[in-house]
């Protein structure tokens, strides 16, 4: 296979970010559908911040929730994909500095890749 | 109030700041968190999570956009990101730490500086003499079609720009914004890059940086679904509208007058940081 230009890794890239962002609003979208099934309930306080449900806060504890398909589970599973979206921009990078042989840029992708990876299975995994 | 109400209120006035964020360059994360914060009563946290998750959303979605003007630089982008996302590690972390007070100060001083760049003039920095060896040794170059043809360029004082955008994506990660002005910044003060390829390729970056913080932020319980959700879609929805009007608007007056409201809501955080409202 031929060595991509910088320009084509860019248009490819980005064609993956779009399809990144459709999908996760999709889910997001569908989430809130039916979050307002009972649209006259209270909102909670929101002027006082609490931690809240630490179930909405993992990604396991939100795929199990979505399973279920709890409005506000299936909300996050949108805004985890949104999260990964960029992730996996990088993870593209780093293939395509590599079909391109620029092994310095291999490293530096890769390098930020490791950050990105490192703080999301510090955080919600 | 019900949730139908709050959610679409929240929902209209994000379509709002996504407009004006990309008419203006600004983003929609500066003008949602003082909205959400000063309007609505929402804790500054909740708001910070539900601006974070709409900045990865219209950077990402706008990328298309940008690619096809062929200007934004993926090597530089790819660089500068070591920074940034460490900063955006920094940043989140710092926020668990901070007072809410001391993050409205923050981000009111933000928000001066961001009225303060959408006035001051955009003109492509000078050249240095000598080309920069680290920048040529980490192929931070290439060409862009200015006004006299196709124009090389190359990066200057690399180190000075790393550092300026670590400072970016620390206020990314703390503030839960896109922190573009700042990575402009770097680009084009601290590197000399032509304005173009520098707030083309801040764009591009902003998503990633924003992702660095977006786990811990989730993590905290700072993305609530009940508040992101509409924010996001809104958001999302008026950048992309933005976006479109952006190519037969005259948005000179509409500059003008955004830079005014966000030296408004600038000042109104400060004060309510200082007084401990916020």
């Amino acid at each position: 296979m031929a060595k991509p230009t910088d320009q084509e890794l860019d248009i490819s890239v980005a064609g993956m970010l779009r399809f990144g962002v459709t999908l996760s609003a999709l889910v997001v979208l569908a989430g809130g559908l039916l979050f307002l099934w009972h649209p006259w309930s209270a909102i909670p306080d929101y002027s006082h911040f609490r931690a809240g449900d630490s179930s909405l806060r993992t990604i396991s504890g939100i795929v199990r929730g979505a399973v279920r398909l709890s409005p506000r589970s299936i909300i996050q599973l949108g805004m985890i994909l949104l999260i990964a979206t960029p992730v996996a921009r990088v993870a593209f990078c780093v293939v395509g500095f590599a079909r391109q042989r620029s092994r310095l840029y291999v490293l530096i992708s890769l390098t930020v890749l490791i950050i990105l990876l490192f703080s999301l299975v510090n955080s919600v995994l | 109030m019900t949730v139908i109400a709050f959610t679409s209120q929240i929902f209209l006035l994000s379509i709002l700041a996504g407009m004006l964020g990309a008419l203006t360059g600004l983003g929609g994360g500066v003008v949602i968190i003082p909205v959400l914060t000063l309007l609505f009563g929402v804790d500054i946290r909740y708001a910070m999570g539900a601006s974070l998750v709409s900045v990865i959303a219209t950077s990402s979605g706008a990328a298309v956009a940008y690619v096809r003007e062929g200007l934004s630089n993926i090597r530089i982008g790819m660089f500068l990101e070591i920074a940034t996302t460490l900063g955006a590690i920094f940043g989140a972390f710092l926020t668990a730490r901070v007072s809410t007070h001391g993050i409205a100060i923050v981000f009111g001083v933000v928000l001066l500086y961001s009225a303060f760049t959408s006035f001051a003039r955009k003109s492509d920095p000078v050249p240095g003499a000598a080309p920069d060896r680290l920048a040529s040794k980490l192929e931070l170059a290439g060409t862009y079609a200015g006004p006299n043809g196709l124009t090389p360029y190359c990066a200057e004082r690399v180190p000075l720009g790393f550092g300026v955008m670590f400072g970016a994506g620390t206020l990314s990660g703390l503030l839960g914004i896109g922190s573009g002005a700042v990575k402009v910044l770097a680009m084009d003060q601290a590197m000399r890059l032509p304005f173009k390829v520098s707030t083309t390729t801040s764009n591009f970056m902003i998503g990633v940086t924003a992702a660095a913080s977006a786990g811990i932020y989730l993590e905290h319980g700072y993305i609530d679904p009940g508040i992101a959700m509409p924010v996001m879609l809104g958001v999302l929805a008026g950048s992309l509208i933005g976006t479109h009007l952006l190519v037969r608007a005259h948005v000179a007056t509409l500059k003008v007058i955004f830079a005014m409201v966000i030296a408004a809501l600038g000042f109104e955080m400060i004060y309510n940081g200082i007084s401990k409202r916020i």
